[in-house]
């Protein structure tokens, strides 16, 4: 009897990965152009490695499950050598989700100053960009920007793994020029 | 005097306030609530959930006897009240939280450490009558200590290495083995309950979708249950199964994603692999019928935002048939990997006389031998008309926490396929009438017992809303559960019971 970890390697060594059907056949909603576009991006700017830390200033838990999505073998962000690392002092890009929580703010402070430049932030969710549903609350200071200066910012209640390429393709636009 | 004396036989001396539905609310005066307190010391009442207002402390509790489930009011005008959590230790976070946003002071609980306030906000008690000006500097939280020989502290967070919530964790170890975990968590605290005060019922429905993300699904049924039982509401059975179909499809990608993250966490990276590409079919499927792939904000007071139509339905049947097989491979190779096994079998145990004690449930609870369930009780529609197994294990260990979460996943296969098979025609929502009430919610989430309780004014706003998360329960238990494990299980044990940050601090 084939046991099941044997046969599991077995399906991806004749299937492939769940990851290359989609490139072969994108998309309708275009994730293949997409995809083709962020690689070339990627070499060309930072010799295809971009480090991000993930940080949760206040968010929803949403957006961490799309960070999640990206990183699963459909999406697969990783071919492209951008990868989540585990601190901030190896990190390249900050990726800050959820309102600036009062609670928060020192936390991400120190996380930015950590990090080492040259260094990017990006706001992911509408939350990040300006408080988001919860503006207005005495329990926020406001978007990501109200603690650290943000380059960028990806819309979306979360914005979906498609979404999140396309803001990672114009951070790798904006860290070249 | 300890008789048998029912929830409602006891709380038949109070006063009965009109306009709460579906279960009935009273008020006792302090004399009688300090007799509820003495006597939950010994009935076998669960605490649902415990909350404030400016000058009004409420509990909602349930008899486990007869399964009755009333909400007991105490006016506050002097801004204390005798501590739940002197008799239910699940009670005192909850209660150093109310005394942080309205000002209410818990009598009698040893522990007055602030919780929710870490001395950031621009006010102290933000949501009481009178706010106080904040302390000139954060004060330092005190830990609780542990001393010995060669014991040393491990202080992680609140920015962790995964991308994963922020919480505090203290370790006291002595080497390897964890001697003692204390939890600091409201990192994530976004002040959800000030803007549900006087809020259009649109925003509030916006921002209670937005508790906790994960349980999106959730939060938004119990508010609209909640909304629906305060203004009288009966929505088209159409929409009650669309619900349910969509509370299912939440719980079965939270929990094929949760399996595949434990055993990433013991270094088993291939079932996250495997698993991650299972949710990302369910999530898509989701965006594919119902336009968004986490279900926010497609249940409403009323009813459902999207209908279901009859190829996407076929699309689903067709979908899962793949997915119950793929899945079924993956829990084999889970049976077939001893040293993953070795991992989880036996890791992080919460002992059944806890998990009461606390009235901890979802995986947790039924992981350790505590079976409830809110689609079975109180139970809603359209479970009565569904048939399905609620699984329930003894061992406590995070194994058994896994092969919860992988019956679930069945249960809820045998859910939706009867869902497709039996989904009524007809509308999908109606017009919310303009009258005013009080009503609560309870409903059966991904982790556990959602329960939002919501007061309405006449013309449509939500006067108070307090949504309650199942983590409040579970993480004590985790402090429990990782004692004398070794450090690095940690990441195991939480994964586990992954309890909510952001449904906790709200």
């Amino acid at each position: 009897m084939i046991s099941p970890i044997l046969h599991f390697l077995f399906r991806h060594l004749i299937k492939g990965p769940h990851t290359m059907r989609e490139r072969i056949a994108p998309d309708p909603d275009g994730l293949g152009e997409l995809v083709a576009a962020l690689e070339r991006a990627a070499r060309r700017r930072l010799g295809r490695s971009l480090s991000i830390r993930a940080v949760d200033s206040g968010s929803c838990n949403g957006c961490e499950l799309e960070i999640h999505a990206v990183n699963n073998p459909v999406y697969d962000l990783e071919r492209f050598g951008i990868r989540f690392v585990a601190s901030p002092r190896h990190a390249d890009v900050l990726l800050v989700t959820g309102p600036a929580c009062c609670n928060m703010a020192e936390a991400l402070a120190r996380t930015y100053a950590a990090t080492p430049a040259p260094k990017w932030v990006v706001a992911m969710g509408d939350c990040a960009r300006d408080g988001g549903c919860f503006a207005g609350s005495y329990a926020i200071l406001g978007g990501t920007d109200a603690v650290v200066p943000v380059d960028l910012h990806i819309p979306g209640c979360p914005p979906t793994p498609k979404q999140i390429l396309s803001g990672l393709l114009a951070l790798l636009d904006t860290a070249g020029r | 005097m300890i008789g048998n004396v029912s929830l409602l036989e006891f709380l038949s001396s109070g006063q009965l306030v009109e306009n709460h539905r579906p279960w009935p609310r009273y008020r006792l005066d302090g004399k009688a609530w300090r007799a509820l307190v003495e006597r939950l010391d010994a009935a076998d009442w669960t605490l649902m959930a415990e909350w404030g207002e400016p000058t009004e402390i409420h509990v909602a509790l349930r008899d486990e006897v007869n399964r009755d489930i009333a909400v007991v009011s105490r006016p506050a005008f002097d801004r204390r009240f005798f501590a739940l959590g002197q008799v239910r230790p699940g009670a005192v976070r909850i209660e150093r939280a109310i005394r942080d946003l309205w000002g209410l002071a818990p009598e009698g609980l040893e522990d007055q450490r602030p919780w929710l306030d870490h001395g950031r906000w621009p006010s102290r008690r933000p949501l009481s009558a009178q706010p106080q000006p904040p302390a000139e500097a954060p004060p330092a939280y005190r830990f609780l200590e542990a001393e010995g020989v060669g014991l040393h502290q491990i202080p992680v967070g609140p920015v962790h290495a995964g991308v994963i919530e922020p919480g505090h964790f203290r370790f006291h170890a002595q080497g390897e083995t964890v001697v003692r975990l204390e939890e600091r968590l409201g990192y994530v605290h976004r002040g959800v309950e000030g803007l549900l005060r006087d809020a259009p019922l649109d925003k509030a429905a916006k921002v209670i979708a937005r508790v906790s993300g994960d349980s999106t699904v959730a939060y938004s049924l119990a508010f609209a249950r909640a909304v629906e039982a305060a203004l009288g509401c009966e929505i088209p059975p159409r929409a009650h199964w669309l619900r349910a179909l969509m509370a299912e499809m939440e719980r079965m990608a939270n929990h094929v994603f949760d399996f595949g993250a434990v055993c990433n966490d013991a270094a088993f990276a291939i079932m996250l692999s495997h698993m991650g590409v299972l949710r990302e079919q369910l999530v898509r499927a989701n965006a594919a019928m119902f336009g968004h792939r986490l279900l926010m904000d497609r249940i409403v007071p009323g009813g459902v935002a999207t209908d279901l139509s009859p190829e996407g339905a076929e699309a689903l049947r067709h979908l899962l048939h793949n997915f119950a097989k793929n899945f079924r491979k993956a829990v084999a190779l889970y049976d077939s990997a001893p040293s993953l096994l070795d991992r989880t079998a036996g890791t992080g145990i919460t002992y059944a006389s806890l998990v009461h004690r606390f009235g901890a449930g979802g995986v947790v609870g039924r992981a350790a031998g505590r079976a409830h369930d809110a689609r079975r009780t109180p139970g809603y529609p359209p479970y009565d008309e569904l048939d399905f197994d609620i699984p329930l294990y003894a061992e406590g260990d995070v194994h058994a926490r896994l092969m919860v979460r992988a019956e679930e996943v069945r249960a809820s296969l045998a859910i939706v396929a009867q869902i497709l098979d039996s989904l009524p025609k007809g509308a999908i929502s109606v017009p919310l009438p303009q009258v005013a009430g009080e009503g609560m919610g309870v409903v059966e989430g991904f982790r556990g017992e959602v329960v939002v309780w919501v007061r309405m004014a006449e013309d449509g706003t939500v006067l108070h809303c307090h949504p309650h998360d199942p983590s409040w329960f579970q993480w004590p238990l985790l402090e429990a559960a990782i004692e004398g494990n070794i450090v690095a299980d940690f990441p195991l044990c939480n994964k586990s019971f992954n309890c909510s940050y952001a449904g906790h601090d709200r």
